[in-house]
């Protein structure tokens, strides 16, 4: 796995959770921006997704196995854009909380995919 | 979301409940696949371990269907299954540090959801909160 990538991804995710997070401690929903910021990091895990199974096709085996290390990559994935749909739904400061939980929710995942893959 | 169209039930998922639609979802996703995949490739491993995940996703998602669906049915049957899954968090988590011969393998509640930042210990405090203040008024049920 691209170590650089999935640290990239983390940081993303992290700051984006941050920000969202200072929206919603303004009592702030989810803005234009903050629209712009999840998609930047849905593209990250997008093209981690692809070197995952790049990687995978390449004949490199995860060391907790491949089954495992597809399924987090698409959930890593999902994570931001479901977020971000239930915050276009509820177009309140807790629009912007749930999409700060995604963010550290993807955070942890990447800190599993690191270890699935074996370091 | 499917349920956004006006209802005259009680809606559970305005405000905070959509963050616990989310963390529920997680859980959901995290328990149901992560036991799904055991039993499918070790169940003679660790059975109970494994078992008990797959109840605590069932568990799990129908919290979230409820959470979704609204209404005061769900909102009581919601309620239930909180206190079932804290109970269940309680035991299993008490269980994993008094016995941990009887866990080869860890599960969503050992050592009161450790694995899992303790969402799955603080998740049902704070639902049981949040469907009590969603309850009609002059219903503490």
């Amino acid at each position: 796995m691209l170590v650089p990538l999935t640290v990239a991804t983390a940081v993303a995710a992290l700051l984006l959770a941050a920000w969202c997070g200072w929206a919603a401690y303004r009592d702030q929903p989810t803005k234009d921006w903050h629209f712009i910021g999840m998609a930047v990091v849905s593209v990250l895990a997008l093209v981690q997704l692809v070197v995952g199974i790049v990687q995978l096709a390449r004949g490199d085996k995860p060391e907790q196995g491949t089954t495992i290390f597809v399924s987090y990559l698409l959930g890593a994935f999902a994570c931001v854009p479901v977020t971000g749909f239930m915050s276009l739904a509820e177009r309140t400061r807790w629009g912007s909380v749930t999409v700060a939980a995604g963010g550290v929710v993807l955070a942890v995942l990447q800190v599993r995919l690191y270890d699935i893959w074996g370091g | 979301m499917a349920a956004t169209q006006e209802k005259p039930t009680t809606r559970l998922i305005s405000g905070p409940g959509m963050l616990l639609v989310w963390l529920y979802g997680v859980m959901v996703v995290g328990a149901v696949s992560r036991s799904i995949v055991q039993i499918s490739t070790e169940f003679e491993h660790a059975p109970l371990a494994y078992s008990l995940s797959a109840l605590a996703g069932v568990v799990y998602g129908f919290i979230t269907y409820s959470l979704v669906r609204g209404g005061e049915t769900a909102r009581k049957a919601a309620r239930f299954c909180c206190a079932a899954e804290l109970a269940g968090v309680l035991v299993v988590g008490t269980w994993t540090l008094v016995e941990p011969s009887a866990f080869p393998d860890t599960t969503v509640w050992s050592e009161y959801g450790m694995g899992y930042l303790f969402i799955p210990v603080l998740l049902p405090i704070t639902a049981m909160y949040w469907l009590r203040k969603t309850a009609p008024q002059g219903d503490a049920a």
